[in-house]
């Protein structure tokens, strides 16, 4: 398989799209026609051939694109990488693991030599080769953790673990839904979970912590989460609030279809070797609801889902203001015939 | 609770009580990396009874060529440790888990003090090994009542930041010297009996530490006990939990599934509700809160016991 990457944007012009094959292998995060909170954790050991779930980093035909606006975002707000002087340690655990991981999945792609501490890394989509020696940060052209998050789809923090609690105290965050590395940094799981509505009461949040102070290494874990974003914006921050908040009053029945996308996070868990951190991938995926309804099951489960989710859901998504606009466009989609179990299409 | 089938590559004898033993990969290959004060769990097959102790690794954290833990016999204790004293030999395969951290360093710290008594040195053995590469400042006294029992001292660096405390010798720690002379941003770490891990908290709290800084490892053997009965609330089958097993072990023999961990009453995976409860539940975990403990609604099969009437868990 060769990945035809694509040349497109994530802001201005929105040149974004996705192949028929990116359609298909989108992960609808619905497996059933209703949603609440839960405690929806299961292992990242893979998963069916060609989807998002086969690998441990999934690369996609919007790898290149995405590491080119991140670099933009980076250098109009440096602080959307930051990492506490404790956390050096853990961003060369996550180094190590993710070019590991991408060598031996991807070899087309990446590779990686290592005698000792001397390592030889090629990462062939973007144009680097990279001779470094691990462990040592003076050998690379930054930190450990910006380094290799600058080569990999998706948002990273990095938690430390003490005190019984998991600490946001390292992270790149460049495509996240509307919540901030650098208000949250240093806060521990409660904390930057607080704006969350329904899930506390709901013992969701005390639940996987629970689970997750005991993450095992070699044993990793997922979860999927969702939301709505107008335009195929990755920049979707507090940060910039002002560039992309206005854009959902352009919402209309005329272009609902082209112009409204639903946002998947598959966020993966891994314990970390010589830290004992655990590393949190928030890897985001777009897909247009005209391109959605194109796989019928989609279409009839994702109308149910949004006109049968509870307000304060779609408030804390952001779309209550469209969901009636959303709703009509997606109604003539649902024929009422029973959905399959499952996330994937018939 | 993933694990691997290891070779005993090498068993020495460190003191009286104490023997170290290595565990290599049987085609040589590297094992996981891990960080200092991580533990595994290792499986002993004993005539019939299927034993999962937990032991923490002393072998350098970088290092994946093998793992290495010291174990000291307990004859009074339920038979795990005499297992490995008395029936693992050179070469034997045993099953080991992947190496877990329930007391780990707190990286921020200016400088890592670590209070070691008796065979609670093991988890800095590793942690030592780890600070050195990252080049942190530390100090580390450990506590023995003779030369001849501190099994420690041959696998301790010989450096002037390492203080060895012999009672026998008329050379006991000083906790208020040791707490009282330590620069702002000190962690202090604890493992050894339960008296100890009280003194350091009593002399902390004298001398103003706060309590986030002060870090004990609380694992510990499932105890032994007397015989009891409980009650499985979805079969109605009943399981008797021997002296010398623990109450897990006994669900683990009659194949009812129960998750674990560290099997020492710390992580808390084991949590199963209790349905009904005429008697005491003997809390020995350090998972349970002060009053989950006394609605007897909850209890931590792998190191707590019952005495009374009837348990009824929600198993
Ligand atoms: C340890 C890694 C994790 C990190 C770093 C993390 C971080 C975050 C952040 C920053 C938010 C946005 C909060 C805001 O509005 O400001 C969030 C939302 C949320 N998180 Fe987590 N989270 C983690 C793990 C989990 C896990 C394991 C669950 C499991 C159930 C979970 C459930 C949720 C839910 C339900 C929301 C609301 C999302 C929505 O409706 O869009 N999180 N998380
Ligand atoms: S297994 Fe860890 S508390 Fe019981």
């Amino acid at each position: 398989m060769t990945i035809q990457f694509h040349d497109e944007t994530f802001r201005d012009d929105y040149t974004f799209h996705n192949s028929p094959e990116g359609i298909r292998r989108f992960p609808f995060p619905f497996d059933q026609d209703s949603y609440m909170y839960s405690v929806n954790l299961e292992p990242h050991a893979g998963g069916k051939a060609g989807s998002p779930f086969e690998k441990r980093f999934d690369v996609d035909e919007h790898y290149v694109a995405e590491m080119r606006d991140r670099a933009i975002t980076l250098a109009e707000d440096p602080l959307r990488c930051q990492s506490l002087p404790h956390m050096e340690l853990a961003g060369w655990d996550f180094l190590e693991l993710v070019m590991v991981s991408k060598s031996e999945d991807y070899p087309e792609l990446f590779m990686l030599n290592r005698d000792g501490d001397r390592w030889h890394w090629i990462n062939r989509p973007l144009g680097i080769e990279q001779r470094f020696t691990f462990l040592d940060a003076t050998t690379l052209p930054c930190g450990p953790m910006e380094y290799i998050t600058r080569q990999t789809q998706g948002d990273h923090a990095l938690l430390d673990q003490r005190d019984g609690n998991l600490w946001m105290d390292a992270g790149m965050v460049t495509s996240q839904a509307d919540w901030s590395l650098d208000f949250d940094i240093g806060m521990n799981f409660f904390e930057w979970h607080a704006p969350v509505p329904k899930a506390h009461e709901l013992g969701v949040f005390q639940r996987a912590l629970k689970f997750l102070l005991n993450l095992q290494q070699g044993a990793p874990s997922r979860r999927l989460n969702w939301t709505m974003t107008v335009n195929p914006r990755l920049d979707t921050s507090p940060e910039n609030y002002h560039k992309w908040g206005p854009e959902k009053r352009t919402v209309a029945p005329g272009n609902v279809g082209a112009k409204q996308y639903l946002r998947v996070e598959l966020q993966t868990l891994w314990r970390l070797p010589r830290s004992n951190a655990i590393a949190f991938p928030i890897r985001c995926y777009l897909c247009s609801l005209e391109d959605l309804v194109t796989v019928p099951k989609w279409g009839r489960r994702l109308h149910r889902v949004l006109r049968d989710l509870p307000d304060e859901l779609a408030e804390y998504k952001g779309f209550a203001v469209n969901r009636p606009v959303i709703l009509d466009y997606l109604a003539p989609f649902d024929d009422g015939a029973p959905t399959s179990p499952g996330i994937f299409p018939d | 609770m993933t694990s691997r089938l290891l070779r005993v590559s090498a068993i020495e004898t460190l003191s009286p009580l104490v023997t170290r033993f290595r565990f290599e990969d049987p085609e040589g290959a590297l094992l996981p990396l891990f960080s200092g004060g991580a533990h595994v769990v290792v499986e002993m097959p004993d005539a019939g009874v299927l034993r999962r102790n937990a032991y923490s690794l002393i072998s350098d954290p970088m290092d994946g060529s093998g793992y290495e833990i010291a174990v000291r016999r307990e004859d009074g204790g339920r038979g795990g440790s005499r297992f490995m004293h008395t029936k693992v030999a050179l070469g034997d395969l045993m099953r080991i888990s992947a190496p877990v951290n329930l007391f780990s360093l707190d990286l921020r710290a200016k400088k890592h003090v670590m209070i070691a008594g008796g065979i609670g040195i093991t988890p800095f053995l590793a942690q030592l090994k780890q600070l050195a590469r990252l080049q942190m400042p530390f100090e580390l006294h450990y506590a023995a009542r003779s030369r001849a029992e501190a099994a420690g001292l041959a696998l301790l660096p010989a450096s002037p930041q390492v203080h060895v405390h012999v009672s026998e010798e008329g050379n006991r720690m000083d906790l208020g010297a040791i707490l009282g002379s330590q620069p702002l941003g000190t962690h202090v770490y604890t493992c050894g009996p339960e008296g100890l891990i009280e003194a350091v908290a009593e002399t902390g709290a004298r001398l103003g530490w706060p309590k986030t800084v002060l870090h004990s490892e609380v694992f510990m053997a499932p105890p032994p006990g007397a015989p009891f009965d409980v009650t499985l609330a979805k079969t109605g089958k009943v399981v008797t939990v021997g002296p010398h097993q623990s109450l897990l072990e006994a669900l683990e023999q009659a194949e009812v599934e129960v998750e674990w961990m560290c099997r020492g009453g710390a992580c808390g995976r084991c949590e199963t509700g209790v349905h009904a409860c005429h008697g005491t539940i003997e809390h020995h975990d350090h998972w349970l809160s002060d009053d989950e403990r006394a609605s007897q609604t909850k209890i931590m099969p792998c190191v707590s016991r019952f005495t009374g009437e009837t348990l009824v868990l929600d198993l």
